[in-house]
């Protein structure tokens, strides 16, 4: 590779939102670099070895329906696989998996490789290089390199003024053992950038051996493990078991003994934490009556005895994790292998940002992940997808490519971001999603491989893959209405169906709860060959028919509103009956769409119809 | 049914107007059926004023303008507008919208994360709080008071045939309680006249004489007037001084509390001692200030809280969905948690179309606030 050349799009940073972003840009016909401190550390998994979840699983699918790469990574790395809230409803279903970090990490190494088009070279970016007209062209390199290109993404993710602290010690680091990036948020700041700081925690890691696994309880995964990908075949890395503990009142009477050590209750700390992510001192404070919390011993790994203990991470001096670590049952003699600690970093203001991710403020400079102030290595992931399919278009002189919230969660994240913003580190969440029962982990590909494949980012086996997919659920679907039967026929075949004349098709009566393969085959035999993907699809449209029509409507309202846009250079001040808070707060978001800015926090439905009406005498 | 073509309409758009006979029970039931239409409901707040502006039809102040005709038309109708802007039916609906978050708050929080320190008992405890959400819902709903009164409340004068009814929807026609309208032919089968009672709107209405006939024509006029008495919020019975025995026996059956007893044709001979009635005599005006005053009085015994039932249609509609959707949700909680949190975010979007938004960063709070969540 020569660094020297001029390049389509330059992605800054290795990690899930880089990784992704440097990928798409490359698989969108885009000449791709990425730019990391450390070719060894792409791909790390800095934080948990899990990838997946509620609401990050489904975004994983997503990905995958986009071509990325994150589903094919885990399936490739995946230690333990579940899918959370099997007996919940499909809509909800949560595909998880343990990663092995090292399997993980190499994972995504093989695939960035295998991607034509895209080059990596170590370095630290120092500063990004603008035209007379402010429009990006490159990046500076802290040893002096210049790189030229038409489109940057930042994707730095903790690292911009990171700030590690662990009891009363601190230094600035980006995660332990790798150096924080001060100059490029001196340069954001230095180009206005509204930035705010947040906070992350981790726990203790735990030496997997010294762990009396007999005193926890077991979590095994699946029988039959879940790929994330469609690409991806059977899983064949070896399965291994969780183990579940708990903290117990000892371990909350060491903690309240030593809160004064803790840099966030002692004020060392105002970077603003997650709420659904707390620190165990936190956790001991918010819920003094809890006897005990959980504590999920993941491993990290096939080849290391490391093991993740989820649920306590902390920041309090050392002496006192040891302390505390030795009072939960199990963990009695565990050695603590690193001590946990917590990290404040400053974020962008994603209001800063376009659908497209596009700064506003400098044409051509794209950011993603953590650097936006989300958490999770999926919603990073997802961003620099989306990201480095913009970066590639803009190069190419196309339209931005957006994805909406009725599209996926994908569309849920990025529209709550650069609409609303954050105040603490943005997840997903699936009751973020108005539309949950459509956007569903089962239906991913189905909602976005053609849109994708029209932005230019979906390669041909996954295209081919997809159309041989989707004709099996098409041709399912259609023949669905076809096969019906009366009550008693029904009944014959095991369906505890009412005896009331009324015919019923293969929807209804797959949504029933009699409702297996093999007893609808017993109804119409063709249904054996049919693939077991489609049937599922079939019996989900059963099971949601009522509300998926509603749901219908209620998008098709959601982009009527999103089809009126907003003058960009409105002038908020001069718009009668809006209070001065909501005329700041819209000067602040300037949203596109009036369905934009129908979400901003405090807008009520007289509010839109004066900016409707302003909007219209402009025009008139 | 008017077919009306766009773009010269009031939206902009295809509009159908119903032209429909009768009074508001008439009114109610086309509604109720264009309701339980599928594709169709009611329109959202302003929507008809909002898709005019949509549509380039108004602007702003147009609009505005609209709303100022819709303006009450007397005192109580004015202090039920104003008890609703302070905010006496929004305390009560944004209570129960938090009832609804907090619960859809327990469902989210058993959904989103499964794997966590969600109490078991969490989901338990919904059925009987969402019951008990329901019953409250749907005892509101029962109680049509708010929304007649917004409407205006009804009077009927009943009695045998010429005992003087006529005379009594006259004199009160000659008060300077009467509203006098603008509008011609308003009235079509009954005789009635508006008034503004006390600051109630009041419509009284005339209706044929009471009595036993075969003749058909007559037959019908009183089987209506009784089907209006029936409801009615007042009933004005009339019996003839002159002829006191035998007409009080036509009415005796309808005497109550919603009814207060008048003795027309008081210039012509006294009501019989002991007989509680209000002596009229239109000729003298003797009586009529009386016979307001008794008006008023029962009307503000029965309407002492009517601002707290639903004021209107939109309101009924709206509750009525979201009692509906509860009535769903409870159906669903043992069985897929996902549609039964559908149905609880749609109770608690139409209670918040009523009040204002709800938004996912309140039922989050609630979720973080009550669990300890978080790996």
């Amino acid at each position: 590779m020569e660094p020297s050349r001029s390049h389509d799009v330059i992605v800054i940073g290795g990690g899930h939102a880089g990784t992704e972003a440097a990928a798409a840009a490359a698989r969108c016909g885009a000449a791709t670099l990425l730019v990391t401190h450390r070719r060894a550390t792409i791909g790390a998994m800095s934080c948990n070895p899990a990838i997946g979840g509620l609401g990050k699983g489904h975004l994983v699918r997503e990905i995958d329906a986009l071509d990325g790469l994150m589903a094919r990574a885990i399936d490739r790395s995946g230690i333990q696989f579940r899918v959370l809230n099997a007996s919940k409803g499909p809509a909800v279903r949560g595909p998880r998996a343990q990663a092995d970090r090292t399997l993980y990490a190499r994972a995504i190494r093989d695939l960035l490789e295998e991607q034509e088009g895209l080059g990596i070279v170590e370095g630290e970016a120092a500063d990004i290089v603008l035209d007379s007209e402010g429009r990006i062209v490159g990046v500076a390199l802290a040893d002096g390199r210049r790189l030229a290109a038409r489109a940057v993404v930042i994707t730095t993710g903790t690292f911009l003024r990171g700030m590690v602290h662990v009891g009363e010690e601190h230094w600035p680091a980006g995660r332990i053992g790798d150096a924080a990036a001060v100059a490029l948020a001196a340069t954001l700041e230095r180009h206005r950038f509204a930035m705010g700081r947040l906070k992350t925690g981790t726990p203790p890691r735990l030496d997997g051996r010294t762990i009396d696994t007999a005193a926890c309880e077991v979590q095994p995964g699946d029988d039959a493990p879940e790929p994330f990908s469609w690409l991806s075949g059977p899983v064949t890395v070896p399965q291994v078991p969780c183990h579940v503990t708990a903290t117990c009142r000892a371990t909350h009477d060491i903690i309240r003994a030593n809160l004064h050590r803790s840099p966030i209750h002692s004020g060392g700390i105002d970077g603003i934490g997650p709420r659904y992510c707390p620190s165990l001192e936190d956790k001991v404070v918010r819920f003094a009556d809890r006897a005990g919390h959980r504590i999920f011993l993941e491993p990290e790994g096939l080849d290391t005895a490391t093991v993740y203990p989820n649920g306590i991470s902390t920041s309090l001096p050392r002496d006192v994790q040891d302390a505390f670590v030795a009072t939960i049952p199990g963990l009695a003699r565990a050695r603590i292998e690193r001590h946990g600690y917590a990290i404040e970093y400053d974020f962008v203001d994603p209001r800063e940002l376009a659908h497209s991710l596009e700064t506003r403020r400098i044409p051509g400079l794209f950011l993603a992940g953590q650097i936006n102030g989300t958490t999770g290595y999926e919603e990073a992931a997802g961003q620099g997808l989306v990201a480095g399919i913009n970066a590639a278009r803009l190069a190419g002189g196309e339209e931005p490519f957006v994805v909406d919230r009725a599209d996926a969660y994908l569309g849920v994240m990025i529209d709550d971001l650069v609409t609303r913003g954050t105040r603490e580190p943005y997840r997903m969440f699936t009751s973020r999603a108005e539309y949950r029962l459509l956007l569903r982990a089962d239906n991913a590909d189905l909602r976005l491989t053609e849109k994708g494949r029209g932005a230019g980012c979906v390669t041909g086996p996954r295209w081919r893959s997809f159309c041989r997919r989707r004709r099996e659920v098409e041709t399912a679907m259609a023949r669905a209405r076809e096969l019906r039967v009366t009550p008693d026929t029904a009944r014959a075949a095991g369906f505890d169906v009412n005896r009331d004349g009324r015919r019923r098709d293969l929807f209804e009566l797959s949504a029933t709860a009699d409702a297996s393969p093999v007893r609808l085959a017993g109804l119409w035999p063709e249904i054996a060959s049919w693939p077991a993907h489609a049937l599922l699809q079939v019996a989900i449209a059963g099971r949601y028919a009522g509300y998926l029509g509603r749901m219908e409507a209620d998008i098709a309202a959601f982009r009527r509103d999103e089809g009126l846009s907003l003058p960009s250079g409105l002038d908020y001040g001069r718009i009668g009956g809006l209070s001065s808070e909501l005329r700041e707060r819209m000067a602040a978001a300037r949203p596109a769409t009036l369905g934009q800015a129908a979400r901003l926090p405090g807008v009520t439905p007289a509010a839109l119809q004066a900016l409707l009406a302003h909007v219209r005498r402009r025009a008139a | 049914m008017l077919w009306l073509p766009s773009p010269a309409t009031f939206t902009g758009e295809d509009t159908a107007e119903f032209h429909v006979h009768g009074g508001r029970a008439v009114v109610r039931a086309v509604l109720d059926a264009l309701a339980s239409m599928s594709g169709l409901r009611a329109a959202e707040p302003g929507e008809f004023t909002r898709r005019a502006v949509l549509n380039g039809r108004m602007d702003l102040l147009a609009a505005e303008a609209v709303a100022d005709l819709v303006a009450a038309d007397t005192s109580r109708q004015r202090d039920q507008a104003l008890n609703q802007l302070q905010g006496g039916l929004s305390a009560l609906y944004d209570g129960w919208r938090d009832r609804l978050v907090a619960s859809l708050a327990r469902l989210e929080a058993v959904i989103d994360f499964p794997d966590e320190d969600v109490p078991a008992e969490v989901s338990a405890g919904l059925a009987p709080a969402l019951a008990a959400l329901e019953r409250e819902m749907r005892e509101h709903l029962g109680d049509p008071r708010g929304e007649r009164l917004r409407e205006g409340l009804s009077a009927v004068i009943l009695g045998a045939p010429n005992v003087g009814k006529s005379s009594l929807l006259n004199a009160l026609a000659g008060t300077d309680a009467a509203i006098v309208s603008e509008e011609a032919g308003t009235t079509r089968d009954t005789v009635e006249v508006a008034m503004d009672i006390a600051g109630f709107a009041v419509t009284v209405v005339d209706t044929a004489g009471l009595r036993e006939t075969g003749n058909g024509v007559e037959g019908e006029g009183i089987r209506r007037a009784r089907a209006r008495a029936a409801a009615a919020d007042l009933k004005l019975l009339v019996a003839d001084a002159s002829r006191w025995a035998e007409t009080v026996a036509a009415v005796a059956a309808l005497q109550g509390e919603d009814a207060v007893l008048v003795a027309g044709k008081a210039d012509l001979a006294r009501p019989p001692a002991g007989a509680e009635a209000i002596a009229l005599s239109p000729a003298t005006g003797e009586g009529i200030s009386d016979l307001l005053a008794a008006m008023a009085q029962r009307f503000a015994d029965a309407w002492e809280n009517a601002g707290l039932s639903p004021s209107r249609g939109r309101h009924r509609s709206g509750l009525l969905q979201a009692a509906d959707a509860l009535r769903r949700c409870r159906g669903q909680l043992h069985g897929d948690v996902t549609l039964a949190a559908e149905d609880l975010r749609l109770a608690a979007t139409a209670l918040g179309r009523l009040t204002g938004r709800v938004d996912v960063e309140d039922l989050l709070d609630v979720i973080f606030r009550e669990f300890c969540i978080g790996k």
